[in-house]
């Protein structure tokens, strides 16, 4: 039964939690020196499926094999035993440490029993990240260093632990474009070296970059196993969701308006102090979508911030409808016009806490009729959430069901009535799909051109150059806090990669 | 959109703000665990007794009960135990009063996101502004004259627990810290103002360190019982209408959405426009007028007059100030529970008092010490419940929180 170059055997696994199948008898092989994508939306179970494989979760039915050995895993302690090495999406490290000193924690070298020997750790790593080609300094500290490379740190400490066999949770969530396709670089190199690579996501294009086959998965069952050779965008998009979707989203040609959102000559400082956007100047107007491209840190959340009036401007002007709204507080601004949905959802959109109706509520509550002298009216909230969540489809739970227990795709809706509901002239959508599955993706961007073609002004700051790509009128690029450059809906992917990383022509912004 | 599934909850797990945390074990212990933790603690105490004493716990817990006087509501206790238990009854009451607004004013600071630990030095000032008010100004008829010294006092807390609230919300100084320090502040302003040759001591008799006496005229009215033997006064009626003001601001009006929204999420409430730091400081203010007010009614209703002792000696953990911390986390901030809590509470402290237990049978220090016993350990129970509901959680998802979270399924 067993079969030599299997590196990994699931067979039957079923997990149950209270109420969800997250795991439905799936079956599941990795190959020896294979990538093998595990492709699924957000809740379709492929965490699950990984934890169980990791010993974070005890299956309810199923049988493990690594190497045709049966065998069971207690905690995360025996899968790294028999040589199973894990990158969570959100890293596992210690800031204040060093490289060296992440990569040994629980195994350290030892001298004469008890002592560190840094020395020999250093070493090691240095070795490691030569062999594999992951280069990393092991005496950096992991606050100084960029996320791409903390990534490869998480990577290295598998490796320490002699993993042969990687499970990489959605390793390019958190990285740039650039970061990703070394990423892919990396794993390819070590696949090569005869490490078994799982690699988790619901990114189709990367799936089908990166794997030598991939298994699809869709509300806790298997769908397919298919190699990626005889995989499509649209076929493997069908798997997933059920039914067939649209990765390109329609649009018209746009139809500008009068100028809603004007910023001229934005200077905003970041928390330390230091010039974060340096002398922005840029136009939105009406029935239009400007997309802000940039890779992460070059200043996208200081200019929001300084829009949506949580942060002061240093110098500079913006204008809403011809407003001055330069110092004007966050509510002056939401009561101006700007409809905002923020780049985290939870922890800036929505009070998990509270029930749908009173998030719904949350920018409107202290005028009538949700309120008057003071005085709330809890029905009221309820009767218009009700009006709301139907009109933008929200599931998952009525009026008087917390944001917690909503899905991320069904918060994102929650966040996106709230600001659209209030019909606003400027709306400013910051990451607005990030972390969302292809079918909530699909129906956030219809909104986002639904509102354009509404005649409002919209402004994405996204760091998906595909979202920036298929939404948008404009693109303007956003390179060390300064716009670099400003193209069309057509540009080539590439061209706008090279302005992201300052190589770009200086062109003023329109 | 597609069907989606029942996809596991993204904010699962208890969340990131004090009261958000705490909103969660509250949905996942019900009110069940504060019954449980509180039957707990009695056990333990009579442990602590049996091994003390080497006496029966449940006679000792038999005399505690009939002390609190709750056997009044037996409707077969002897016509001579009636009025026992109901003499027993006020005096239980009158301690539930002040507990009541104390447990009130931790858990309205709690809904925002504050932990006010400085109800003791706001019951404090309330205290020192009503025995003032009340004890000056003596032309003036009653009611208006005990209507002005409840307002006073009630501002004297919020103005004290203002300043917490103030702080916070500017330069960020933590409400914790600097409740602690207003305390002390209050507690030696005592001791000047009505020490030797202080400003407000009093006339009668210059070796005395207290106030005057308040007015005659600005008694609390004793509607249940003897007022020669200190019946239940109308402050007990004020304590319960603040419950329902309690849970009336916090639903019904606009300021105590904006105080829940920034109690659960500061960050989400600031980008919906909300003013935190107002709403801060609201709640810190709106807090210690809670404590203040206890310090009034309490000076009004039975304590007549201040002396220097009553304040400074209520610096430690079983005065009324800090059992509305215990209050309030046993009554988990909601303002049913904030009454029972306080009943509890009212009913130990009198229970316990030495004059309900046969010396002989039970030490007069150990009984004054088994309240404190007791409140320690409901304290140390809350504190480990929230532990044990944490453990049995985890122990049940297996994966730790952070990975659970951050997990894509």
């Amino acid at each position: 039964m067993a079969d030599d170059a299997l590196a990994l055997e699931l067979r039957g696994i079923t997990k149950k939690f209270p109420g969800v199948v997250a795991n439905d008898r799936i079956d599941f092989d990795l190959r020896r020196g294979e990538v093998h994508a595990l492709l699924g939306e957000n809740g379709a179970g492929k965490s699950t499926l990984m934890n169980v494989l990791y010993g974070l979760y005890h299956p309810d039915e199923g049988e493990i094999r690594i190497g045709g050995e049966l065998v069971s895993m207690g905690s995360p302690k025996d899968a790294i035993a028999h040589g199973i090495g894990m990158v969570h999406q959100h890293f596992m490290l210690i800031p204040v440490m060093t490289v060296a000193e992440n990569i040994v924690l629980g195994t350290e070298p030892r001298r004469e029993g008890a002592i560190l020997d840094l020395g020999a750790a250093e070493k090691r790593v240095r070795e490691l990240s030569v062999r594999y080609g992951l280069a990393v300094d092991p005496r950096a500290r992991i606050r100084n260093i960029s996320v791409g490379r903390q990534q490869r740190v998480e990577i290295l400490k598998a490796l320490y632990r002699d993993a042969e066999i990687l499970i990489l949770d959605e390793p390019t969530a958190v990285l740039t474009p650039q970061e990703a396709t070394e990423l892919f670089k990396v794993l390819r190199s070590l696949a090569d070296e005869g490490m078994s690579i799982i690699f988790i996501s619901h990114k189709l294009n990367e799936v089908l970059s990166i794997a030598d086959r991939i298994t699809v998965l869709r509300r806790g069952k298997k769908i397919e196993t298919l190699p990626t050779k005889d995989a499509t965008e649209a076929g493997l998009a069908k798997l997933m969701v059920g039914r067939e979707v649209l990765l390109r989203v329609d649009k018209t040609a746009a139809d500008p308006g009068a100028t809603m959102l004007r910023i001229d000559d934005l200077v905003v400082a970041d928390d330390r102090g230091l010039a974060a956007v340096r002398g922005v100047s840029l136009e939105v107007r009406a029935g239009e979508i400007v997309g802000i491209a940039g890779v992460d840190g070059n200043g996208q959340t200081e200019l929001i911030d300084a829009i949506t009036g949580l942060r002061r401007p240093a110098s500079g002007r913006i204008e809403i409808a011809g407003r001055d709204l330069t110092s004007a507080d966050a509510r002056q601004v939401l009561d101006e016009g700007l409809g905002h949905i923020p780049e985290d959802r939870q922890a800036r959109g929505l009070v998990l806490e509270f029930t749908l109706a009173e998030n719904l509520a949350l920018e409107d509550y202290r005028r009538p009729p949700d309120s008057r002298w003071g005085w709330l009216f809890p029905a009221r909230l309820i009767a218009r959430a009700r009006r709301l969540l139907r009109e933008f489809d929200v599931r998952g739970g009525g009026p008087s069901a917390r944001a917690a227990a909503l899905s991320g795709g069904n918060q994102q809706k929650v966040v996106i009535a709230r600001e659209v509901g209030r019909d606003p002239r400027v709306l400013v959508a910051a990451q607005p799909t990030r972390g969302l599955d292809v079918g909530a993706i699909e129906y956030v961007h219809k909104r986002l051109i639904a509102v354009r073609d509404e005649g409002k002004a919209v402004l994405l700051i996204s760091l998906e150059l595909d979202e920036i790509l298929s939404l948008s009128d404009r693109i303007l690029v956003l390179y060390e806090g300064g716009i670099v450059g400003e193209y069309g809906p057509e540009t080539p992917e590439e061209e706008l990669g090279v302005a992201m990383t300052g190589g770009g022509r200086k062109v003023a912004a329109a | 959109m597609l069907a989606t599934p029942p996809a596991p909850p993204e904010g699962e797990g208890p969340g990131e703000t004090v009261a958000s945390r705490f909103a969660f074990y509250q949905r996942a212990g019900g009110v069940l665990t504060p019954l449980v933790t509180t039957v707990f603690a009695f056990f333990i105490g009579g442990l602590v007794v049996l091994l003390i004493t080497h006496k029966n716990p449940i006679s000792t817990y038999k005399a505690i009960f009939n002390g609190t006087g709750l056997n009044w509501f037996f409707p077969w206790i002897s016509h001579a135990d009636r009025i026992n238990a109901a003499f027993n009854l006020q005096s239980t009451l009158l301690l539930t009063t002040p507990l009541i607004l104390t447990g009130l004013a931790v858990a309205f600071a709690f809904r925002a996101g504050l932990f006010n630990i400085g109800g003791q030095g706001q019951y404090a000032a309330g205290s020192i502004v009503g025995v003032w008010v009340a004890s000056s100004l003596t032309g003036m008829s009653g009611f208006p004259h005990i209507v002005l010294a409840i307002l006073l006092g009630s501002l004297a807390g919020a103005g004290l627990a203002g300043i917490a609230g103030f702080l916070r919300a500017t330069v960020g100084a933590h409400e914790v810290i600097t409740t602690i320090m207003l305390n002390w502040i209050v507690f030696w302003l005592a001791g000047w103002l009505f020490g030797q040759q202080g400003p407000l001591q009093t006339s009668r008799e210059r070796s005395l360190t207290q106030s005057n006496d308040i007015a005659p005229n600005t008694h609390l009215h004793v509607w249940w019982g003897n007022p020669i033997l200190q019946g239940l006064h109308v402050g007990f009626f004020i304590a319960v209408a603040m419950l329902v003001v309690y849970w009336i601001v916090l639903n019904r009006t606009t300021l105590g959405y904006e105080i829940r929204a920034v109690g659960y999420n500061p960050e989400a409430a600031g980008y919906a426009g909300i003013d935190v730091r107002r709403a801060y400081f609201l709640a810190m203010a709106i807090s210690g007028g809670f404590a203040g007010l206890a310090g009034v009614i309490d000076v009004l209703g039975w304590k007549f007059v201040l002396s220097v002792d009553d304040v400074q000696g209520q610096a430690g953990a079983g005065a009324v100030g800090f059992l509305g911390i215990a209050v309030a986390l046993l009554g988990r901030n909601s303002a049913v529970g904030i009454f029972f809590a306080a009943l509890l509470f009212g009913a130990l402290l009198n229970g316990t008092s030495d004059r309900h237990l046969d010396p002989a049978v039970f030490p007069p220090t150990l009984a004054e010490n088994l309240t404190l016993l007791i409140q320690g350990l409901v304290l140390l129970f809350i504190g480990a419940d929230i532990l044990v509901i944490y453990l049995w959680r985890a122990r049940r998802r297996v994966v730790p929180r952070k990975l659970a979270r951050t997990s894509s399924t």
